[in-house]
């Protein structure tokens, strides 16, 4: 009886020791940093991992307290624009003047690739009608040089 | 004659590119940031009519507006719990409500840029009991040129701001301001 009661109670030691474990197990592997560089500061207009003012202070003490409890980097988002509106997230707006920051870079790109496709045809057509005989294949010896050159190989030769 | 022109032509370009981002940011900075022109008209001691407001009340899932407040003198006050001169200034702010409200006054409380838990917790803390409305993102605050925290507005019956102050209020603001407009001399 008293082994019975033994053996249960160190099942019930090894569960109870080892919850946190597999709650900790359990959790999604989310860190503050992991979170700080994908929201903003809204008093301070940067992300939250530039940032050190007291607002920024009491958003970072939310992030960890959500992180403690094990929510994933999804609900913390979620949980930030529920607190904070949906400016709180990095990626910015896509209506008003915000819109510039999707069509500068769009628009750069677009140029650049325009100014390589110019470059590349400009620099094939150059290559097309470059004259190709302007270096012969063999340039012909002044026959005076010929015979010097024969006449030392002839000397050498001796 | 060509091999000239091109060049000219691709610097023209270029240029115009650079002058069209300078543009851009110029745009943006005099966009986004903060306005002065409130400032400047109460400089003039002018009365700009007030933003028309709507906001969800921090207690309770009803909205309000600035406009529900026609009639009386609102001290409009911008605040967040993790800002340390409110703290300072939220008894004060009391005191007043309690002073003007038989009188047609009220101070309304914003609070912004804050979590919903921490506000209801600063008000229990100082017992405010004026009433209290939540910008949660800061919309609102661009339109009265608030750029941090405490900013307090005190808007006249007729819905136009007659005072602002940039920073905590005392005693001295509030009696200069808010009285003359209770007695409707001003």
């Amino acid at each position: 009886m008293s082994r019975r009661l033994i053996v249960v109670a160190a099942a019930l030691l090894l569960t109870g020791t080892s919850a946190p474990a597999l709650a900790a197990a359990r959790c999604p592997k989310t860190s503050l940093a992991d979170v700080e560089d994908e929201v903003m500061c809204l008093v301070c207009g940067v992300p939250l991992a530039l940032a050190d003012a007291p607002q920024a202070q009491r958003e970072r003490a939310f992030v960890t307290g959500m992180i403690r409890r094990c929510s994933s980097k999804h609900e913390i988002e979620s949980a930030l624009v529920a607190q904070y509106g949906p400016r709180v997230l990095a990626l910015p707006k896509a209506s008003g003047f915000r819109l510039a920051a999707y069509l500068v870079p769009a628009l750069a790109a677009a140029a650049a690739a325009a100014a390589l496709v110019v470059a590349a045809a400009r620099w094939r057509r150059h290559a097309r009608l470059a004259p190709r005989d302007t270096i012969p294949e063999r340039s012909p010896l002044d026959p005076l040089q010929a015979a010097r050159i024969d006449a030392e190989l002839e000397r050498y030769r001796q | 004659m060509t091999t000239r022109v091109r060049p000219v032509a691709g610097i023209a370009v270029v240029a115009l590119g650079v002058v069209a981002l300078i543009g851009l940011l110029i745009y943006g900075v005099k966009a986004t940031g903060p306005g002065h022109t409130l400032d400047d008209a109460i400089a003039r001691g002018e009365r700009p009519a007030a933003p028309a407001v709507v906001l969800p009340e921090l207690e309770g899932g009803s909205t309000a507006a600035l406009g529900d407040y026609r009639g009386r003198v609102v001290v409009l006050n911008y605040w967040a719990s993790w800002c340390t001169p409110c703290r300072q200034e939220s008894p004060l702010l009391e005191r007043w409500h309690e002073r003007v409200s038989a009188r047609g006054g009220t101070v309304l409380g914003v609070d912004s840029l804050d979590v919903t838990a921490d506000a209801r917790a600063f008000i229990r803390r100082f017992r405010l009991t004026y009433p209290m409305l939540r910008d949660r993102d800061g919309d609102t605050q661009k339109r009265f040129g608030v750029t941090g925290y405490p900013e307090t507005l005190v808007v006249d019956r007729r819905g136009r701001i007659a005072a602002l102050r940039r920073g905590p209020v005392d005693d001295a603001f509030l009696r200069r301001t808010v009285l003359p407009l209770l007695s409707g001399s001003a």
